[in-house]
C-alpha cells in the first residue's frame, strides 16, 4: 500500500532500517478481508511477522441510527436496534422496549418478563455459537464451526415462529410480545434443550484440551483487569480478565433476579480465556431457560396499555375504540413524558445501554445507544502490539467486534 | 454498605463548593457542573476512596439550539461505582459558538473514542485530546450531523407537523422543564 509521506509510519519506515537489509512494511488487514469477520480496516506496521504498530478504522457500514432515530416513533427504532448487534438481535429489541418502558412507566407483566429471559438468553447462545466457532475457523478447526451452527439455525427457527423474523428479528412490543408463544415454539424450545447441550459438551471436547487450539490461543492478546477497565471493557471479555462485573445481576431487569446463576470469570484475559468464559456462560444460559421454563406463570403476554401497544387486528375492524388506538399508536402519536433514562442490558459483548432523551414530542430527542464493541475495540491495537500477523485475527475474532454493533 | 446519595452530595459540595449544582427528580443521580470543572470533578469521584466511581460507562453530547448560545451543547458523562453499584450522571453545558471542554482521556483510556464520536458528530473540541479526528463519518465531510439544523429528510414534509396533533412540544433541557404530572 502506498501511504501518503507525511502519514507517521511512513516517516518510520523511513527512519529505520535493520541491520540484515531489511525494512519495516505496512500490511491493510481489511477493510474487506473474510478474516476479519466484518468490515474494518487495520493499517499494520509490520516488521517481517511481527506487528509493531496499528491503526484502526471504522465507520464502513455507519447507518446513523441515533441520527434516524430522532426522526422516528419508538416502535420504529426497534429494527434499528436489530441491525447493531445482529448476531443477537432479540437482546437490542428487548433492551430498547424496556427503556421505553422505564421512561412511560409501564409494568410488564411476570409471564412476558420470563419469556423475555428466555429469547434473551437464546440470543447469548447464539453469539457465543458464533464466536466461538468462528474463532475455532480462525485457529484451523473448520469442523466445529459446521457442527455446531445447525443449533444456531434451531434457535433461529423458534425465533420464526415467535416473531415470524429470523437474522433481524424486529420482536415484542412495548409492554410484551406481538402474539403468544405457539406450542410449535416450545416444542422446538425443548428439541433445542435436549439436543444442544450434547453438541455443546463435544465442542467443548474439542478445543478446550486440545494442544494446537491452547498453542494457539493461551496468551494471545490478554489484557489486565485494570487496563481493561480503563479501556471501558464490559462483557465477556472483561470477565476474561477476572472482573465478575455482569449487569444481569448488578442491575437486574426482566425478573433474572428470580434465577440463580453464576458469572463465569477468567484470570488472564487471553484469547483462550475470553473462550472459555464464553463457553461457560452457555452452560449458564441453558440453566436460566430451563429455570425460566420451569417456573413460567401463567398470564398475560403483554401489558395492559392501551395507549401503547395495538389493538387485536379483529377489534380494529369492529370497534371505534380499538380503531382510534391503532390509527393513533401507527402514526406514534402516543403520550410521551419529557424525561431522560438509561437503560442497560447484558447483551453478548457487554453492557448495552441506551440513554433516551424525550421532549414530550413522538420522537426521542436524543438517542444515544453505548455499543459496547465500540467501546472496546480502540483497546485492540494495544492488544496487537507485538504479536504475529496470525495472532491479530484471532485476538480480533475472539473480542467478537460486530461490524453493525461498531459502527451503528 | 450502599453508597448513599447524599454522601456523594455532602463530599462534592465540601469539595467544589456551589459550583456543583444536584438535578432532581431523575432516573440516575444527576450533577450538574461548570465545564472548567469536568476534569477534577471526575478525577474526585474516581479517586476518592469513599466514592470510587471507577467505571466511564458513557459519554455522549446532546444539543439545544433553543437554549442561550452559552449553553447550546450539553455533555454527559455516566461513571459507574462497580463497589457499590452506584451510577452517577454528570452533565456539563458549553457555549455553541465555541464548544469546548477538557479531555478525559488522561482519565479513563475508553474516553478517546467515546469523546472522537462526539466531536464527529457535534463538533466539540476535547482540549488536550490526543488524536481528535473523525471517526464514523469519513474525513472530508465539513458538517456535524448530528446538530438539529442538519437536516435528515425533505425539510417540506407538513404531514408530521406536531401542531395538527394538538402536541406541544419544548425544547430547552430536560431539567429546566416541569415534569409531566400524570399522563
Amino acid at each position: 500500500m502506498l501511504l501518503p509521506p507525511e502519514h507517521r509510519y511512513a516517516k518510520m519506515i523511513d527512519a529505520r532500517k535493520n541491520e540484515d537489509g531489511s525494512e519495516l512494511s505496512i500490511l491493510n488487514l481489511g477493510p474487506t478481508h473474510p478474516a476479519t469477520h466484518g468490515i474494518f480496516q487495520n493499517i499494520l506496521l509490520m516488521d517481517g511477522e511481527r506487528i509493531l504498530d496499528a491503526e484502526p478504522t471504522v465507520g464502513y457500514i455507519h447507518r446513523a441510527f441515533e441520527k434516524i432515530a430522532e426522526n422516528r416513533p419508538f416502535y420504529q427504532i426497534t429494527p434499528l436496534t436489530d441491525r447493531m448487534n445482529y448476531c443477537s438481535s432479540p437482546i437490542n429489541n428487548m433492551g430498547w422496549w424496556m427503556t421505553v418502558e422505564k421512561l412511560l412507566g409501564v409494568e410488564v407483566p411476570k409471564r412476558a418478563q420470563y419469556l423475555r429471559v428466555i429469547v434473551m438468553e437464546l440470543a447469548r447462545i447464539t453469539d457465543h455459537i458464533i464466536c466461538n466457532s468462528i474463532l475455532g475457523v480462525d485457529t484451523g478447526a473448520y469442523t466445529g464451526f459446521l457442527y455446531v451452527f445447525q443449533f444456531r439455525e434451531k434457535i433461529y427457527e423458534i425465533y420464526e415462529e415467535i416473531c415470524g423474523a429470523r437474522l433481524t428479528t424486529n420482536m415484542g412490543r412495548i409492554g410484551g410480545f406481538e402474539r403468544e408463544w405457539s406450542p410449535r415454539a416450545f416444542k422446538l424450545l425443548d428439541e433445542f434443550l435436549e439436543e444442544f447441550p450434547v453438541a455443546w459438551k463435544e465442542f467443548e471436547n474439542l478445543f478446550e484440551r486440545n494442544r494446537i487450539f491452547i498453542d494457539r490461543t493461551v496468551n494471545v492478546g490478554p489484557i489486565s483487569a485494570e487496563r481493561a477497565i480503563s479501556y471501558g471493557f464490559t462483557g465477556p471479555n472483561l470477565r476474561a480478565a477476572g472482573v465478575d462485573y455482569d449487569i444481569r445481576v448488578a442491575q437486574p431487569y426482566s425478573s433474572y433476579e428470580d434465577f440463580t446463576f453464576t458469572i463465569p470469570v477468567g484470570k488472564s484475559g487471553d484469547t483462550y480465556d475470553r473462550f472459555c468464559v464464553r463457553n461457560a456462560e452457555v452452560w449458564e444460559s441453558l440453566s436460566i431457560i430451563r429455570q425460566a421454563l420451569d417456573k413460567l406463570p401463567e398470564g398475560p403476554y403483554h401489558a395492559d396499555v392501551p395507549d401503547y401497544y395495538l389493538p387485536p387486528k379483529e377489534d380494529v375492524y369492529t370497534s371505534m375504540e380499538a380503531l382510534i388506538y391503532h390509527f393513533k399508536i401507527v402514526m406514534g402519536e402516543v403520550p410521551v413524558p419529557v424525561s431522560e433514562v438509561y437503560h442497560a442490558v447484558e447483551g453478548g459483548n457487554g453492557e448495552l445501554g441506551f440513554t433516551l432523551i424525550t421532549d414530550g414530542s413522538r420522537t426521542p430527542y436524543r438517542l444515544k445507544f453505548r455499543r459496547p464493541c465500540f467501546i472496546y475495540y480502540q483497546a485492540y491495537p494495544e492488544m496487537i502490539k507485538g504479536a504475529m500477523l496470525s495472532d491479530a485475527i484471532v485476538i480480533l475474532s475472539s473480542l467478537n467486534v460486530i461490524a453493525g454493533e461498531l459502527d451503528a | 454498605m450502599a453508597l448513599e446519595q447524599s454522601v456523594i452530595q455532602d463530599k462534592l459540595v465540601a469539595t467544589f463548593g456551589e459550583d456543583v449544582r444536584f438535578l432532581e427528580k431523575t432516573d440516575i443521580f444527576t450533577i450538574l457542573i461548570p465545564s472548567h470543572l469536568i476534569v477534577p470533578v471526575v478525577m474526585f469521584l474516581k479517586n476518592d476512596e469513599v466514592l470510587r466511581f471507577n467505571f466511564l460507562t458513557d459519554l455522549g453530547a446532546i444539543h439545544y439550539p433553543d437554549n442561550q448560545p452559552a449553553e447550546q451543547f450539553c455533555i454527559f458523562y455516566l461513571m459507574h461505582n462497580w463497589v457499590d453499584n452506584v451510577r452517577i450522571r454528570i452533565k456539563t453545558f458549553i457555549s455553541g459558538e465555541n464548544p469546548e471542554v477538557k479531555t478525559l482521556t488522561n482519565v479513563f483510556l475508553c474516553a478517546n473514542w467515546m469523546e472522537r464520536e462526539a466531536y464527529d458528530f457535534y463538533g466539540i473540541n476535547f482540549i488536550g485530546h490526543p488524536q481528535l479526528k473523525r471517526i464514523l463519518n469519513m474525513d472530508e465531510m465539513v458538517s456535524f450531523p448530528m446538530r438539529k439544523e442538519f437536516p435528515m429528510e425533505d425539510g417540506g414534509r407538513t404531514d408530521k407537523d406536531d401542531r395538527f396533533f394538538g402536541r406541544t412540544v419544548s425544547n430547552k433541557p430536560v431539567q429546566d422543564q416541569v415534569p409531566h404530572e400524570k399522563l
